[in-house]
């Protein structure tokens, strides 16, 4: 037996020989195969790591570019309140100081005086805002434009503890300003949450309403096929000829006062339109139909089945659709500009009627400005829309996982 | 008292008024019950059906005073207004009180509203699109009476410098007329598109076939997410990035071969554009690619291919048309993206195919015409819409080529 199968074995063995010396082409290609079989997913690799290496660096860069203007520098200077202060805010400081300390506290000095009688004669040693220019080359940045002159003296104060950086707590509560040291984002900010908040009392009812009636009421006609394609269609329209839109029909017939928030929330709304009604029908069609019938068989009509049944059971759908819709008119600037949100507006506005300015269109208009002060404004700025906006996105993933595991 | 403080008044006014028509109709419907005699609705529904007598009509008439008023047939002082939509609304509620008895079909009268409510929401949506047509089409029309069509698609020379004189009704005679030829910036355009989509359709569709093919299930819910967040990053992030970061990058490698390239070169923002749409065409080719029957490619691998074959040569070809429909609503995308080109590229029209010099773009053309100060009556401000118009089109036809080619997909395989 044992012999029987050595014999068997070593003639397999030879068979299998025979057969390698006629495949070796045969086997040289299939290694080739093997190969390309590699390479191919490498690729799929390569392209995705290009992908998730890019967002590191786009993160990396932005906060890197963005992180300094968390700190404002601060310096400790003399201040003279008397008379001459008081007819010219140039001397309620040093001479020599004039130059490092900001405009706007400058400006303010009388002001503070009218307000505090007290001040009027006295000196005083205070912290105050530094210049712009002081702020940067503290920080070590290129394109300070700080005067050689006043390096040294900086340097000095630097190393003495008379210039110190501090928490930036202007850039949150002040609105924008032409001198970088005293610009922040609140107005822009409010402005930003004025609009979203029009955008969603506009486009969450409408939008929902719309998908409830496409998927639980609409007959199969041609008026329902012409609302689906053209909702479809409004999902691709670039968000620019949204602006077009507000600019054309709001504004110029139906009399929006341009800039409002209004007008940017009516616009905004238009835009995210579809994604909501989207979102809202792919939720209602997960409802399964099984809860319609049981509705229906305990006596219930239509809109009772649909209010009391199916949209308690859509709503996280819902909502996670109508977080993602706002998440995105919260980022978008192009039709903003267009219906002129993007004016300088230092102040929150007081209604919605009033020119408003927004975050991006905010990060927009400074990323415009020359000096190299803005450039780190404008990167912390995009760091707090971003905080938001993932925030927001990374919500509405919870919610959709979350609500998956129903059905 | 302004006209658009009255929006404020009205629902001010019609919501503690909603409440009270609500209580009353409830209570006289309940009192209407007797022995034998229940109600038909419950009682909710009766209220329900007073507040609508009293808010509808109240809307209404507002609705007609404003259009009245819009379309300038004469108007009334607001605070008049907002009386007689008061009264209006309190004579009807009286009216539909009297309906409320006990064998009155509250529910199906209130469900009849609401339904009708469910369709003008549903028709808001035909009309943001009739309004974007109407308004781009209108102020377009304007523009190709003093301009023709003709030399607006074919010529090459964008010079509309002059255009505000006409529009100012100024002499301009001995000025050089103003040229709108909208081919040097319809090619800046499709330059940064054409680079967008070599970015975004290597990457995007290697990804999709990576995740969908070979990662597991639990790499390939980390995985989307995480490129998603590319779509999610404002464009004017991206356009600051463009603009800042990848500019003088594209300026300082040029420099390093010998190439003298603009700081608002084509590259910078198209390389941009490309990232932010590999997810369009990602998830959408990952979704059709899954969509393959798994059966495909089971035969495949039965007859001895490796599994790059069976992607390249079984399940690609049979997602083709989800995946061509993929990269044309990635191209319609970046046809109309705005701030990044704002931000990153030029003002200058230019007819090059070098993308290292600066060039312009549709998108830009309209923000730069509609944020000036130009009087919005000239031919330079209209030259946005017609611009829009011409970009809409081109939009709409590419999204619905890729309606169709997805609908045929679909066929096949459900």
């Amino acid at each position: 037996m044992d012999q029987m199968d050595q014999m068997d074995q070593m003639d397999q063995m030879d068979q299998m020989d025979q057969m390698d010396q006629m495949d070796i082409q045969g086997s040289a290609r299939k290694r080739k195969r093997e190969r390309a079989d590699k390479r191919f997913k490498f690729y799929g690799l390569a392209a995705l790591s290009f992908a998730l290496a890019f967002l590191v660096f786009f993160f990396v860069d932005i906060i890197g570019k963005g992180l300094p203007a968390f700190q404002q520098a601060e310096i400790q200077v003399t201040v003279h309140y008397n008379e001459a202060t008081m007819n010219n805010y140039n001397k309620a400081v040093d001479k020599k100081y004039k130059r490092l300390v900001s405009k706007t506290w400058l400006r303010l000095v009388p002001n503070q005086m009218r307000d505090n009688p007290e001040l009027m004669g006295t000196t005083r040693v205070e912290w105050v805002l530094a210049e712009n220019r002081v702020d940067q080359f503290i920080k070590g940045h290129e394109g300070h434009r700080l005067k050689s002159k006043h390096q040294t003296l900086v340097e000095q104060m630097h190393e003495e503890g008379k210039i110190k950086l501090t928490f930036n707590t202007g850039f949150f509560t002040k609105g924008d300003s032409k001198l970088p040291e005293n610009a922040g984002i609140l107005a822009s900010a409010i402005g930003s949450m004025l609009v979203l908040l029009l955008t969603m009392l506009f486009a969450v009812p409408i939008g929902v309403m719309t998908a409830i009636y496409l998927e639980e009421f609409a007959p199969d006609n041609r008026l329902t096929q012409i609302i689906e394609v053209n909702i479809n269609n409004l999902a691709a329209i670039p968000s620019i000829l949204y602006g077009l839109l507000g600019l054309a029909i709001f504004i110029n017939f139906m009399g929006v006062p341009r800039s409002s928030a209004l007008v940017g929330g009516l616009t905004l709304a238009l835009m995210t339109l579809p994604v909501i009604i989207i979102a809202t029908r792919a939720a209602l069609r997960a409802v399964p139909d099984s809860i319609r019938e049981a509705a229906y068989g305990l006596g219930a009509s239509n809109l009772q089945t649909v209010w009391h049944h199916v949209l308690p059971l859509a709503m996280p759908g819902i909502l996670t659709g109508s977080i993602i819709g706002l998440a995105q008119a919260m980022g978008e600037t192009a039709p903003l500009l267009i219906v002129g949100m993007m004016a300088y507006i230092p102040e929150a506005p007081g209604s919605i009627l009033e020119a408003t300015t927004v975050l991006p269109a905010q990060i927009y208009t400074w990323s415009g400005e020359s000096l190299r002060a803005f450039e780190e404004r404008t990167a912390a700025g995009i760091m707090v829309l971003l905080a938001v906006l993932l925030s927001l996105n990374a919500a509405a993933v919870k919610l959709r996982n979350r609500s998956e595991n129903t059905w | 008292m302004l006209y658009s403080d009255l929006i404020f008044w009205l629902f001010g006014g019609l919501i503690p008024l909603g409440i009270t028509a609500y209580m009353v109709a409830r209570s006289k419907a309940l009192s209407s019950e007797n022995d034998g005699n229940r109600l038909h609705s419950l009682p909710g529904y009766y209220g329900w059906y007073a507040v609508i007598w009293l808010a509808l009509p109240a809307m209404l008439s507002g609705l007609v005073f404003s259009v009245i008023h819009l379309l300038g047939l004469f108007s009334i002082p607001a605070p008049m207004l907002l009386a007689t939509m008061f009264t209006i609304g309190g004579l009807c509620l009286l009216y539909g009180l009297r309906h409320i008895k006990v064998d009155f079909k509250a529910r199906e009268s209130v469900e009849k509203v609401t339904t009708g409510l469910l369709i003008t929401s549903a028709s808001i949506s035909v009309l943001t699109t009739i309004g974007i047509v109407l308004s781009v089409v209108f102020e377009s029309v304007h523009f190709f009476q003093v301009i023709s069509f003709w030399d607006f698609i074919t010529g090459t020379k964008w010079e509309p410098d002059t255009a505000f004189l006409i529009g100012a009704g100024r002499d301009t005679t001995g000025v050089a007329a103003p040229e709108f030829g909208a081919v040097p910036i319809f090619a800046g355009t499709f330059m940064i598109t054409a680079i967008a989509m070599m970015v975004a359709v290597p990457v995007g569709l290697f990804s999709a076939i990576y995740m969908s093919e070979y990662a597991s299930h639990s790499a390939r819910a980390k995985l989307k997410p995480m490129l998603e967040i590319l779509a999610g990053i404002p464009t004017v992030v991206y356009g600051f990035f463009a603009a800042i970061t990848i500019s003088p990058l594209i300026v300082k490698t040029a420099a390093i071969f010998g190439l003298e390239a603009d700081y608002t070169n084509a590259l910078a923002p198209g390389l941009i554009m490309g990232v932010m749409i590999i997810p369009f065409v990602s998830s959408l080719s990952d979704d059709v690619i899954k969509a393959v029957p798994q059966s495909l490619r089971d035969g495949s691998l039965a007859l001895g291919t490796t599994k790059a074959e069976t992607i390249r040569h079984i399940v690609l070809p049979a997602a083709l048309p989800g995946i061509v429909s993929a990269f044309l609503l990635a191209m319609s995308r970046a046809i109309g993206e705005t701030m990044i080109v704002v931000m990153a590229a030029g003002l200058r029209p230019n007819l090059t195919a070098n993308p290292l010099e600066g060039i312009t773009t549709v998108t830009v053309k309209i923000v730069e015409a509609l944020t000036g100060d130009q009087e919005f009556d000239s031919a330079f401000t209209q030259s946005a819409f017609a611009l829009g118009f011409v970009l809409l089109l081109i939009t709409l036809m590419l999204n619905i080529i890729s309606t169709i080619v997805v609908r045929k997909f679909k066929q096949r395989y459900e």
